[in-house]
């Protein structure tokens, strides 16, 4: 089937929300080419389950498309519309299935030699998106805070490297109380500007005690989902003809309520926290990937005002298949390595708010848990500095602001 | 702007404003010169260009027909920020001050081919960009550089041999091809399938039997236990017991490769030796700490095996090495990625690698910037061996000949 065949009541499978979206419009995208429109209908089956940002982000990117002319669509596509498509990808059932159809499409173009022909396509319709409907700018800047280091006593090399160029390294932050305080700050824009998923907390180990108003996903409240995760992964893989692309077309089916998600919470969190570890490598067993990969997702996808990251101590590196046994035995830690995944981890978090708009305004601050080291960066901040005068986080975070 | 096309940074828009193509070759090029700075700098490397061309016999003084060779591929490259920039020069001491000085090194080495390991593995190996899916258990669909090498010279299967890190590559030996293929190709041993034979499994041995981490949930299943254990004791004369007890006491599954590798060199003396690392690949799980740890042992395994190329008589003086990674790591600036993590992006990071030959009629101390592709290992291996390897689609060296 092809996009110009498409009809309203092919997106009947489609959740309410997203059908009720979609079936405005069916003319729109009976224009696209099919190498395209199975990645858009990819977003769009999600709809009901994102996060406002993201639905926001869609719909303008629909009535976009609905405004240009059928010459402007020619133009917008050529790099698409060049694109050749096997008879099987065609006849796939690629509306009710967008995710398989783009899995499938990425090997083909892969073997066909056009991946970089739709690289092109891609980015260059991305930037014309960008230019008609450029991204909201925040309603006040954003705040990226990460902690890291939990566990570690003394470390003897260098900390943030990547980022000192950036920003301001102090060397006598007062330690004293120094999560709390975090956030109690966090809490306080929560409350100064209250918007859904605004205001995230994400933790790779315990999740501290914090305001209720604060969207939080921690690594050890996952642990039940993680374990009914690795059950399943181990009865498929057990399977005969499971091979790792059946696997992930499988992960990528699997709904919160398959892990024991979605009774009486949050759909949209629940289904972001199921995407975590099923769509993100290593988030299922090491906590240092689970906290940088979610800050990453909850950056991109949700665009808070507010993200506090706290890494937490990583279990050592074992075999895969030990780490996925259901062992009861306490998972032996490794806090040295972790502090190295949350060092850079740190930088990707900056990176990734960096990549946000509103940027320039943005401030950012890394603490390695309670020492004295910290790195503030900020628009008043002077970079590549380095201050030994003592200084209380607070008192980093305004200057950073 | 919706999220199903990752947006770029600024500095990546601005650089494809300029024109894609252009800007690609040209971050290549960049990219080579800086490793060919950051060489002139810590390693004291001259400029290839400078040099005169001499032939390989005159420098040598060597046969084709006595020479032996020795490929070592890394699966899963290490970026130039973890190696050869300035930062990364802690992390690879022995290539820094005991390989490159003695080395040709080609500082820009592209691959246009499917970066996944096994594919990427099987392109190298035949000089043709592969198109075989790379989860699957498929020979490469063109003839094997080991192929060329036997049939041509008329040598026995003793002669050529793969060494590989996952049970995937059981197969990367000889081709499909019809002019090929079974019973022309090299002996392929699988070190963790030999252990899995030997031990079935058990506490002590698990840390080596990761197959690989581009799956991480998935290994694929191999008969033939019999017969790895009967490689085992004919042809690398050990025991069980021996390698057993031996496996107890290394760290990773590349230690355990580097030991199967020295058996072989001493019980077959194999003139074509390749064998593929994969422990940087644990960059997959996330973890940094981990992946630089990867990086470090790599380092000191190549080492290794040179010190052994130089002590056995069989090999010392006569046998060329080379060194290349299959291909790159995405980098830290492409929103697509997620840094070190994966090579998904297609940038030109993670297609952009680098090649060093040293030993017999290489000259020492050498760094070229010109632009090779992956695909010219073959017919420059065919060169100074004296095989012609009809099929491949690089071109000889001439730097190497």
């Amino acid at each position: 089937m092809l996009p110009s065949d498409l009809k309203p009541e092919q997106f009947i499978g489609y959740p309410p929300e997203a059908r009720k979206l979609v079936t405005g419009y069916v003319a729109a995208l009976q224009r696209l080419p099919l190498s395209f429109l199975p990645s858009l209908l990819r977003e769009v089956i999600e709809y009901d389950f994102k996060f406002p940002a993201e639905r926001r982000a869609l719909e303008k990117e629909l009535a976009n498309l609905n405004s240009l002319s059928a010459e402007k669509i020619k133009d917008w596509f050529q790099g698409f519309a060049q694109i050749r498509l096997s008879s099987q990808l065609e006849h796939s059932d690629w509306v009710n299935a967008p995710g398989q159809f783009v899995e499938q499409l990425s090997s083909y173009l892969s073997t066909t030699h056009q991946l970089d022909a739709f690289r092109i396509a891609a980015l260059a319709y991305a930037d014309r998106l960008r230019a008609v409907a450029p991204p909201e700018p925040p309603p006040a800047p954003r705040l990226g805070i990460t902690v890291i280091g939990q566990g570690v006593a003394a470390h003897g090399e260098p900390l943030f490297r990547k980022l000192r160029a950036h920003g301001a390294y102090f060397s006598a932050v007062k330690p004293e109380n120094g999560l709390e305080l975090l956030l109690n700050v966090v809490a306080g824009r929560a409350k100064a500007n209250p918007v859904p998923y605004g205001h995230w907390y994400i933790d790779g180990g315990q999740a501290a005690a914090h305001d209720p108003a604060l969207t939080c996903v921690s690594h050890h409240a996952l642990e039940p989902v993680r374990a009914a995760l690795s059950g399943k992964i181990r009865a498929e893989i057990a399977r005969p003809g499971m091979g790792p692309e059946a696997l992930r077309t499988l992960l990528a089916q699997i709904r919160p309520v398959d892990l024991g998600l979605g009774k009486a919470g949050d759909a949209v969190l629940d289904r972001f926290q199921v995407k975590l570890l099923t769509e993100g490598s290593g988030t299922q067993v090491f906590s240092t990937t689970f906290a940088q990969w979610a800050a990453r997702e909850a950056l991109r996808r949700a665009q808070p005002l507010t993200l506090l990251v706290r890494f937490a101590p990583r279990q050592r590196q074992k075999p895969m298949n030990e780490m996925l046994s259901a062992s009861l035995a306490p998972a032996e830690l490794d806090p040295l390595g972790s502090l190295i995944d949350a060092d850079i981890g740190a930088y990707y978090n900056w990176l990734n708010l960096q990549r946000l708009p509103g940027a320039a305004q943005s401030s950012f601050l890394v603490w390695f848990e309670g020492h004295n080291e910290a790195i503030a960066i900020g628009p008043s901040l002077p970079r590549g500095t380095e201050s030994n005068a003592a200084a209380s986080l607070e008192q980093l975070l305004n200057w950073a602001s | 702007m919706s999220s199903h096309f990752s947006p770029q940074s600024a500095k990546d828009r601005a650089r494809l404003a300029s024109g894609r193509a252009f800007a690609s070759q040209e971050l290549a090029r960049q990219l080579a010169w800086s490793r060919r700075e950051f060489l002139r700098s810590a390693a004291g490397v001259a400029l290839g260009s400078s040099l005169l061309p001499s032939s390989l016999i005159a420098r040598t003084g060597i046969s084709a027909n006595k020479r032996k060779v020795v490929v070592i591929t890394f699966g899963g490259g290490a970026r130039d920020q973890e190696t050869f920039a300035p930062e990364g020069q802690e992390n690879i001491p022995h290539l820094m001050r005991e390989l490159i000085p003695q080395s040709t090194f080609f500082a820009q080495v592209v691959n246009r081919g499917i970066l996944g390991h096994y594919v990427a593995t099987a392109s190298l190996a035949t000089g043709v960009y592969e198109t075989i899916n790379n989860f699957a258990s498929l020979p490469p669909e063109h003839p094997t550089v080991f192929e060329y090498f036997r049939k041509d010279l008329k040598r026995p299967a003793s002669d050529a041999w793969v060494v590989a890190p996952s049970n995937g590559f059981n197969r990367i030996g000889e081709s499909s091809h019809r002019s090929y293929g079974p019973g022309l190709g090299a002996r392929v041993i699988l070190p963790k399938h030999l252990l899995s034979a030997a031990t079935s499994g058990g506490a002590d041995y698990e840390h080596l039997l990761r197959d690989n981490y581009e799956t991480p949930f998935y290994t694929p299943e191999l008969g033939g236990s019999e017969f790895a254990l009967q490689q085992l004791g004919m042809m690398l004369k050990l025991s069980v017991d021996d390698f057993k007890a031996h496996a107890r006491t290394l760290s990773s599954p590349d230690e355990l490769s580097v030991y199967i590798v020295r058996q072989l060199m001493r019980q077959l003396a194999p003139s074509l030796l390749w064998i593929t690392m994969h422990d940087i690949d644990i960059a997959h799980a996330g973890a940094y700490s981990l992946y630089i740890d990867g990086i470090r042992r790599t380092d000191r395994l190549c080492a290794d095996l040179w010190k052994t190329i130089q002590s056995e008589p069989e090999y010392a003086g006569k046998t060329t090495l080379f060194i290349l990674p299959d291909f790159g790591r995405d980098s830290d600036d492409d929103a697509g990625g997620n840094g070190f993590q994966h090579h998904r992006t297609g940038d030109t990071l993670s297609r952009t690698t680098w090649m060093m030959a040293l030993g017999a009629g290489v000259r020492e101390g050498v760094v070229f910037d010109r632009p090779l592709e992956s695909t010219d290992l073959v017919p420059t291996l065919g060169s100074m061996l004296g095989f012609s390897p009809a099929l491949a689609q690089g071109k000889p060296i001439p730097e190497l000949l």
